[in-house]
């Protein structure tokens, strides 16, 4: 269990997370939405250490990675999938495969999850030595989630995973995402589409400025009145 | 079994016997050009090899690791000048230092050739190491100029540093140990180097920073040491570098190492193609040769319309064009981020794509 507790982020003299806390149960899929700005995004950063907090606690399994840096907390096995992507744009898609196991050095399992990968996404085998710069949006988040799970994470962290992409990719990410949960891996999800992530998520978090509002069911949330007047456009 | 000389042998086979003959094949042009050639075009063929290691080094960060970094031309100089008073004999620093004598803890200091230009890599990489550590915490523009500076402020300290340096004197017969052996084999050994290091899992590291930081980082490589260690080995190859151009030349002072110095490097860099150590080889021979080649530039010309009485200078100018095409028409250069290789020439229909016999690869 991934368990944080009253985290604060400053960027200078803006209060980016307001002591948030929020726990992610093993095997669970958990999402955070929210307007932007609400610092959904600040939270995996503050969380993967490519941002520092400046109080609170993360604690994972009951070691604290509170300040930790990011190579550590890779290795511990929680990886985050950046939001806009991001693969390697020059690199092949096997280079970017490669680099996702950057922490790892167990050279016959590496291998084996790209396999296991490739079976996950058959467009990367096929592409498997184009440069990742060519790909279409879709398939470079493919891609990006590919190079995520080469890290053989726990926690799989998202950001964001349905940005910008057609209803078609969106809704093979959301199946991929249901799929990778299905072999034992803890989904923290950050999304914009609160329909979609509050269908897949066994819990949610509403973020407003900074905090959470409120919480519930994945369920309860699609079904809560407050929910869909600010984030579903209904009622 | 008779390993592939017969139909389809495996590709890797055919690529490793003809990387064998080609490298057979250069070696013996090395000998045949050290004994043929005659002294000033050797010298020509010397500083290919040296350009080629600064190309080189500077495209290691530049190129692969993506930092914008202008400050060769001090690792140069820091490189040229420890080589240079560590190899110099005791008369010869009497007979240099005539403004100031030398410090005496170094006066009596003499080195052979090969300890004395390592000591110089290894002390421009330290000096490279301490700016990385300083400096890299910044990117871009910004980068640029803190290098930019740096570079300079070695300058101004090896003009200033006269019971050092010799002060804007510079040093005058040094040995001339940079032999066409010496040029080639260290341009060589550092190529190979740079071609295993890219392909390890250090250099994927490098590329990934180049590509995208913030990505790179959130796969637990560890960004800012790799900077700093990407910056330390490039400070170390212009310090070699530096060391080579010192014993070629045979005489160096601190104008030599201006910061006009690193933008010809940038130039060799950016036509061979920015991340490509293929380009960077090639574009280095090509530039020096043509630098020697376009002399005639410099001197009266007579194009029929118009004449001139020489132009110092003017042969620069036609590479400043080149320049401007290039970053017009063909940003990414001769060759982009692609690197040659056996497979690549099959492509374009320069081999045959299955090697039929051994021996028909060979050049």
């Amino acid at each position: 269990m991934l368990s944080i507790k009253n985290l604060s982020v400053h960027y200078g003299g803006i209060h980016a997370l307001r002591g948030i806390s929020l726990d992610v149960p093993a095997g669970k899929i958990v999402t955070l939405i929210g307007a932007n700005g609400a610092g959904k995004s600040t939270t995996l950063n503050a969380i993967i250490g490519l941002v520092k907090a400046g109080s609170g606690s993360v604690n994972w399994n009951g070691k604290d990675l509170f300040g930790a840096k990011t190579k550590a907390i890779v290795e511990s096995g929680i990886v985050l999938v950046p939001e806009g992507r991001r693969v390697f744009p020059n690199l092949t898609v096997d280079e970017n495969l490669t680099l996702g196991a950057f922490a790892r050095n167990d050279k016959a399992e590496i291998e084996a999850d790209r396999q296991r990968i490739f079976g996950l996404f058959p467009r990367l085998r096929e592409r498997h030595k184009q440069k990742a710069g060519t790909f279409s949006g879709g398939e470079q988040q493919m891609l990006a989630v590919g190079r995520a799970l080469m890290s053989k994470p726990t926690v799989l962290m998202m950001d964001e995973p349905s940005l910008g992409l057609s209803p078609i990719f969106v809704g093979m990410i959301f199946d991929i995402i249901r799929e990778i949960n299905s072999t034992g891996v803890t989904v923290l999800l950050v999304e914009q589409n609160a329909k979609a992530a509050l269908s897949v998520a066994d819990t949610g978090y509403v973020m407003e400025t900074g905090a959470i509002s409120f919480s519930g069911s994945g369920q309860e949330l699609l079904a809560d009145d407050r929910v869909r007047r600010a984030y579903l456009g209904e009622g | 079994m008779n390993p592939g000389l017969i139909n389809k042998k495996p590709s890797m086979s055919r690529n490793q016997i003809l990387t064998f003959a080609a490298a057979c094949a250069g070696l013996a042009l090395l000998f045949v050009f050290d004994s043929t050639l005659d002294s000033f075009t050797l010298q020509i063929f010397k500083l290919c090899a040296i350009n080629i290691i600064l190309a080189l080094s500077l495209n290691l960060i530049n190129g692969f690791t993506g930092l914008f970094s202008l400050g060769h031309a001090g690792f140069m100089a820091v490189g040229a000048y420890t080589c240079a008073i560590l190899t110099m004999s005791p008369e010869q620093k009497e007979v240099n230092y005539v403004l100031q004598p030398i410090v005496p803890w170094l006066a009596h200091i003499q080195l052979p050739f090969l300890p004395g230009l390592l000591i110089g890599g290894l002390f421009a990489g330290f000096i490279g190491w301490l700016l990385g550590v300083i400096s890299l915490r910044l990117r871009d523009d910004y980068l640029a100029i803190a290098t930019l500076g740096f570079s300079e402020i070695i300058r101004v300290l090896l003009t200033n540093a006269q019971t050092v340096t010799n002060g804007a004197l510079g040093l005058k017969g040094l040995p001339r140990f940079t032999t066409m052996w010496w040029a080639w084999g260290s341009a060589i050994v550092i190529t190979v180097f740079l071609v295993f290091l890219i392909k390890s899992s250090y250099g994927r590291a490098f590329k990934s920073i180049r590509d995208n930081e913030i990505a790179a980082e959130s796969m637990g490589v560890d960004v800012f040491g790799m900077k700093v260690l990407s910056f330390t080995i490039s400070s170390f190859l212009a310090g070699i570098a530096g060391g080579l151009l010192a014993h070629y030349l045979t005489t160096i002072d601190p104008k030599q190492f201006i910061f006009l110095k690193t933008f010809d490097i940038l130039l060799i860099v950016v036509l061979g193609g920015v991340g490509s150590i293929t380009g960077s080889v090639i574009a280095a021979i090509a530039v020096t040769i043509s630098m020697e080649a376009l002399r005639f530039l410099d001197g009266p010309l007579d194009l029929g319309f118009v004449a001139t009485s020489g132009i110092p200078g003017l042969r620069m100018v036609f590479f400043s064009a080149l320049l401007m095409v290039v970053v017009i028409y063909r940003q990414q250069g001769l060759m982009g981020k692609a690197e040659f290789s056996w497979d690549a020439l099959a492509r374009i229909g320069l081999l045959p794509r299955r090697g039929p016999k051994p021996g028909k690869g060979g050049l």
